[in-house]
């Protein structure tokens, strides 16, 4: 089967008395037993239906496609955590992914040599990011705006932001070494699908095992209770942002390393939506409180899985998205049904 | 008195929530034109009483019958329509809109083109205001006038529809004196009119201006019902908190035992704090190794004081001192860095953090101190979790259990250990027993003698004078917002603590 | 406490005046006729929308949808442009409606929280429009009169002493009554219609009561569900008429425009003043606040024609984003004093 599904075995029944699990086992709950079941279900559906279904081929365009959607939506899967929403996402990836090129091809300062370039250029551009993420965090835990109106700002003006600064032109680029981060292959699978899986599992393991990733679910499950046992609530909401925006800006430099071009106007359009349904499929409360960061994997897997079962069945790419629609109301509405 | 069918009549009310029986055979009778105060603490089954009455709540088992016929509200429009409105003790207004708006909302008047008609209905508010000595821009938003003129505002909504019974959940409870005898001078121009009145209010001094007869409550039975006239202020604490006068000296009702009182220096000192409207002069201290109550009738300031102190909400005036140093605590965290902890009256809303497990609510203000480079200490967690779990005896399947699946009285104790595993100096409770069954009640209060045995101070509020009595060394009390009272050792008698509370001195007579 | 919405609603109205002024002493030609009416035209689009929209926020709930609702329509309406412009615009609001049928049902009955029912909805109508038309946008038909109303005005019914070169000034004035732009009628109407909705009818009441406080609305008897439902429906009607409009303006259908309109109208109604959490709102301030954004637009325009200074049309919405961002901090600031008070 495919590797990603090695990294995250079977789940463990969570039944209760048992001690706290250890390891990736402990990251999977109850809660991920009927997404999974969904995703088994697509993959068996597709071994026995779609042509050329269990190739190495099909697996890399799959794993490709999620990639950048399964690391913005580390990020939002934390910010809604918290009870919070993050729209600028898509911009933030123009922002890191229009500042790049610059830096490693030396246009905007020198650089000594090729591969100072490239570590800079990829550490300025994903700091940028995580400053405007900061940005998003200031007006939401300072001012008290609304989530989605405070990171509305960014989302139109931070694209604005990068298309200003490349004046709106395509960046063509040619830096191999640099291209390395999204489609250099270990062990036969693109580099980028490792980061992917790195930031999953460090999130995740973050998400339960820091102070930190308790802190975000508990301002998120009960805001007045987490700041009456001293919770800083207001420094936990502004760090979620900022870690969204860091993973944007991740996800920015690997759209444009594996498009060898950067294009402002392009780079993360619309990816907010597909990120949001990411999360609500994959079983995270938007109300806070309770969140799974595989689940916003395995929510990323399934929603590409049945656009690719669609597509691969003949049906039009264009119904794939009403089917995305469904599957998000129906998610959120079971979560519902779950709850009461 | 007449013998007649009253005006209103709840006979045999019995209503659970859930297994918890809120009601059992409680009863309300009120007469035309009459005003009845309606008295219990918390959880009593007042609330319960009203909301079965104005059709929030369907009730299990009993009859009502008003102005002569069964009475069967569903919904508190139909009881509005019904004839019996309800003014809510949160104000149930839209501040945004207007007066007006506030007063026609749901039965607006309209013109002949089907529109508003603006000018009936502007003028409409303002002759119905009139009568109530309220004049005001009608066409300006509620939310600009005083709680007073929203308050009346309310009334003014609930009697315009003909109402011939008009419900009052404390509604003075935000206004100042001038406002009350404004409200009062409204009451007994209701009364005037033959509308009967529920009035429902923790002020003693009020019932006793404006009602005719008392119905007091307890534990979801109506226990006594007397004009207002025939009994004593003393006596309707005594009864509302279920004490015979003549058995006030009978041995303890409560786990408290006498503690070793090993009493050590003084850990917290207030002195004439203010908080907004409720907190005008609150002052007491906590020594370590103590117990102190702070008791009073709901509203008077108890649990605004507490948070003062806590650091979770402002104080204007007064200071605070902790260890002779003075406070200034802005955050909870500053208070919690100090050594304070604090259980909300509130558990739901304010404690526990519904979806986690009792692992991670009872760890969740250690966190910082059990983690290495932010990264929790699995281990020591595990290890902290499970003596507490045990120590305190909290009952749960395993210490992932979710909280919200756990009684009351275990969601406490959890609440209790997150406190206790931080090794507080002080620990502030508000209403630590509330809502909790029996038994769980009697190993709370010994958890807490045990713990001031130890050298924790202790600053327990609470609304059970038994509580209040055997388990506490000191004793403030707290009238209208002002301390009135410091009660010590043998002092602390129910009588000193009900006459505090009842005219604000000990004495009884 | 300050009048919030008439403060905020003042001061986008004084911007728009100092803009407007400011580009007619700066500019040539930026009040000249044909300016003025393709600045209506074009965004008499987004006051549609932005007025939806302006009543879903007074509720406290959140459209979407709005830009692939009205790009939906688009579609439809060019499909039924050959019979005529009643089938067209027939077509484009049935098309809005349904969506907004369907945003209600989601929220008001399975009590799915606004923004992510809109966005589910906002997923299937731009799916929808995508298989109607194949993915390419959908000519509209010439035949027919169905493009007046996107292009359109009475200017050809206008007796002859207006149109004359010695009209004079009574008669430039009626001409210009004659060649308003049709689309911007319509949404003139809409926002008549809108307000005296608001401010006339108890259903535009119970929309600021419900969210003003939905729970001392369900209280008073109001029947807040069902004033929830409608204000989807009204969002997706006014979106579809957004839609036929979009069709008739550019002669297609396209089912890929309306990508970031229901921001572009969120931001217009907070610029108005509205206040995001609901309750308190205004029909004419969002008007108002559509047409400061998209003049702002314009005057970049303006100022790249003058050669000074070369800004790309890209800071628009820098600028966008920044004039939000000054909103929504002076009304956290109004909110939090108004409640500290």
């Amino acid at each position: 089967m495919s590797s990603a599904l090695e990294n995250a075995p079977a789940p463990v029944p969570g039944s209760v008395g048992t001690p706290p699990r250890t390891g990736v086992a402990s990251m999977l709950s109850r809660g991920h037993v009927g997404t999974l079941a969904a995703l088994i279900a697509l993959l068996i559906f597709n071994f026995l239906f779609t042509p050329h279904f269990a190739t190495m081929q099909t697996l890399s365009v799959n794993l490709t496609q999620v990639c950048v959607i399964v690391i913005v939506g580390v990020g939002m899967t934390m910010v809604i955590a918290t009870g919070g929403i993050d729209l600028s996402v898509g911009a933030l990836m123009a922002i890191a992914g229009a500042f790049a090129p610059q830096i490693f091809q030396g246009l905007l300062f020198p650089v000594p040599n090729l591969y100072v370039g490239i570590a800079l250029g990829i550490i300025l551009p994903v700091i940028l990011a995580g400053c405007f993420g900061l940005f998003n965090g200031w007006l939401v835990a300072n001012f008290r705006v609304q989530p989605i109106i405070a990171t509305l700002i960014l989302f139109i003006a931070g694209r604005g932001i990068a298309q200003v600064w490349t004046n709106g032109d395509l960046q063509v680029f040619k830096v191999p070494e640099f291209q390395q981060i999204a489609i250099g292959r270990v062990f036969g699978v693109p580099f980028q699908v490792w980061i992917m899986l790195a930031l999953v599992l460090i999130s995740a393991w973050a998400l339960r095992r820091t102070v930190y990733g308790r802190q975000v679910l508990a301002v998120g499950g009960n805001e007045q209770a987490a700041w009456l046992a001293g919770i800083p609530v207001r420094r936990v909401k502004m760090l979620v942002y900022v870690i969204s925006g860091v993973c944007s800006g991740i996800a920015g430099l690997i759209v444009i390393a594996m498009n060898s071009a950067a294009d402002a106007n392009l780079i993360g359009m619309g990816i907010e939506l597909d990120v949001i349904a990411a999360v609500a499929v994959g079983g995270t409360l938007l109300t806070g409180g309770r969140a799974t960061i595989i689940g916003t994997l395995l929510g990323a897997l399934i929603i590409q899985l049945v656009r690719y079962t669609l597509l691969a069945n003949g049906v039009p790419d264009a119904a794939a998205l009403i089917v995305k629609a469904g599957l998000i109301v129906l998610a959120v509405w079971l979560q519902r049904q779950d709850r009461a | 008195m007449a013998t007649a069918e009253p005006f209103l009549s709840m006979r045999g009310i019995d209503k659970s929530f859930g297994n918890i029986p809120a009601l059992t055979g409680a009863s309300l009778e009120v007469n035309e034109g009459e005003v009845m105060a309606l008295i219990g603490q918390n959880g009593a089954g007042k609330s319960t009483m009203i909301k079965v009455l104005n059709g929030f709540c369907r009730k299990d088992a009993g009859g009502i019958t008003f102005n002569g016929e069964t009475w069967s509200a569903s919904s508190p429009e139909m009881a509005q329509r019904g004839g019996v409105s309800t003014i809510f003790q949160e104000i149930n207004l839209i501040p945004f809109r207007t007066v007006t708006e506030n007063i026609y909302l749901g039965r607006e008047l309209k013109n002949r083109f089907g529109l508003l008609d603006l000018r009936r209905m502007h003028d409409g508010a303002r002759a119905l205001l009139a009568e109530f000595d309220v004049d005001v821009d009608v066409r300006r938003p509620l939310g600009e006038f005083s709680t007073a003129i929203q308050q009346m505002v309310a009334i003014a909504r609930a009697v315009s529809f003909e109402s011939r019974l008009v419900i009052m959940d404390e509604p003075t409870s935000s206004l100042d004196e001038h406002e009350v005898a404004v409200l009062f001078e409204t009451i007994r121009r209701l009364k005037a009119k033959r509308v009967a009145v529920v009035f429902v209010s923790h002020k003693l001094d009020e019932l006793y201006a404006v009602c005719d007869r008392v119905t007091v409550m307890r534990d979801g039975r109506t226990v006594a019902v007397s004009p207002m006239s025939e009994m004593s202020k003393l006596q309707l604490v005594a009864t509302m908190l279920g004490r015979d006068l003549a058995e006030v000296r009978r041995a303890g009702a409560t786990a408290f035992t006498e503690g070793t009182r090993a009493i050590g220096e003084e850990l917290l000192s207030v002195r004439d704090v203010a908080v907004g409207r409720r907190v005008h002069d609150a002052s007491l201290s906590v020594r370590r190794g103590e117990i102190v109550g702070l008791a009073g009738l709901l509203g008077a300031g108890r649990t605004e004081t507490a948070r003062a102190i806590y650091g979770a909400g402002p104080h204007e005036k007064g200071e605070i001192r902790l260890l002779g140093k003075k406070t200034d605590f802005t955050e909870p965290v500053d208070a919690i860095r100090a050594g304070i902890g604090f259980c909300s009256e509130d558990r739901k809303h304010e404690g526990i953090i519904p979806g986690m497990s009792v692992r991670e609510n009872l760890t969740l203000a250690l966190l910082p101190a059990l983690s290495r480079a932010g990264i929790v200490d699995e281990a020591r967690q595990r290890e902290i979790v499970l003596r507490f779990i045990k120590e305190i005896g909290i009952k749960c399947s395993s210490p992932e259990q979710r909280i919200r699946e756990l009684s009351g009285g275990n969601q406490q104790k959890v609440l209790l250990a997150r406190w206790l595993c931080m090794n507080p100096k002080l620990l502030i409770l508000d209403e630590p027993t509330r809502g909790i069954d029996v038994g769980a009640k009697a190993e709370i209060q010994r958890l807490i003698r045990k713990l001031a045995d130890d050298g924790l101070g202790v600053l327990m509020i609470s609304s059970e004078i038994e509580e209040i009595v055997e388990g506490a060394d000191r004793v403030f009390v707290l009238r209208d917002g002002r301390t009135t009272v410091e009660l010590d050792g043998a002092a602390i008698t129910e009588p000193a603590v009900m006459g505090a509370m009842a005219h604000g001195h000990g004495d009884v007579e | 406490m300050p009048r919030l919405h008439a403060s905020a609603g003042f001061g986008a109205l004084l911007a728009l005046v100092l803009i407007i002024t400011f580009g007619a002493w700066r500019y040539d030609g930026f009040i000249s006729e044909y300016n003025v009416l393709s600045v209506l035209r074009y965004n008499s689009m987004f006051a549609l929308v932005g007025l939806g929209m302006c009543f879903v926020i007074m509720t406290g709930g959140i459209d979407l949808s709005v830009g692939s609702v009205a790009a939906m329509s688009s579609v439809v309406a060019a499909y039924l442009s050959p019979y005529g412009l009643v089938a067209g615009l027939a077509g484009g609001l049935v098309a809005g409606l349904a969506a907004g049928i369907i945003n209600g049902f989601i929220i008001s009955k399975m009590k799915i929280l606004p923004f992510i029912a809109t966005l589910a909805t906002m997923l299937a109508a731009s799916g929808v429009a995508l298989l109607l038309s194949n993915q390419q946008s959908v000519p509209a038909s010439y035949e027919t009169n169905f493009m007046a109303l996107g292009q359109g005005d009475f200017l050809a019914h206008a007796p002859e002493w207006v149109t004359g070169d010695d009209a004079g000034l009574l008669g430039g004035l009626i001409r210009i009554l004659f060649g308003f732009p049709i689309p911007a009628w319509i949404a003139l109407i809409a926002y008549l219609v809108g307000s005296l909705i608001l401010n006339r009818t108890p259903f535009g009441r119970h929309v600021l009561a419900v969210g003003g406080g939905e729970e001392a609305s369900r209280l008073m008897g109001l029947p807040t569900d069902r004033t929830i439902f409608f204000v989807y429906v009204m969002s997706g009607f006014l979106a579809g008429m957004a839609g036929v409009i979009l069709a008739a303006q550019f002669g297609a259908g396209q089912p890929i425009e309306g990508v970031g309109w229901e921001l572009f109208a969120i931001a217009s109604v907070v610029v108005g003043g509205t206040l995001l959490t609901g309750g308190k709102g205004s029909v004419g301030a969002t008007l108002v606040g559509t047409l400061l954004l998209g003049i702002l637009f314009t005057v970049l325009n303006f100022e790249n024609g003058m050669g000074w200074i070369s800004l790309s049309a890209y800071w628009q919405s820098v600028l966008r984003g920044a004039f939000l961002l000054v909103v929504v901090i002076l009304q956290s600031r109004l909110t939090r004093s108004a409640a500290a008070a």
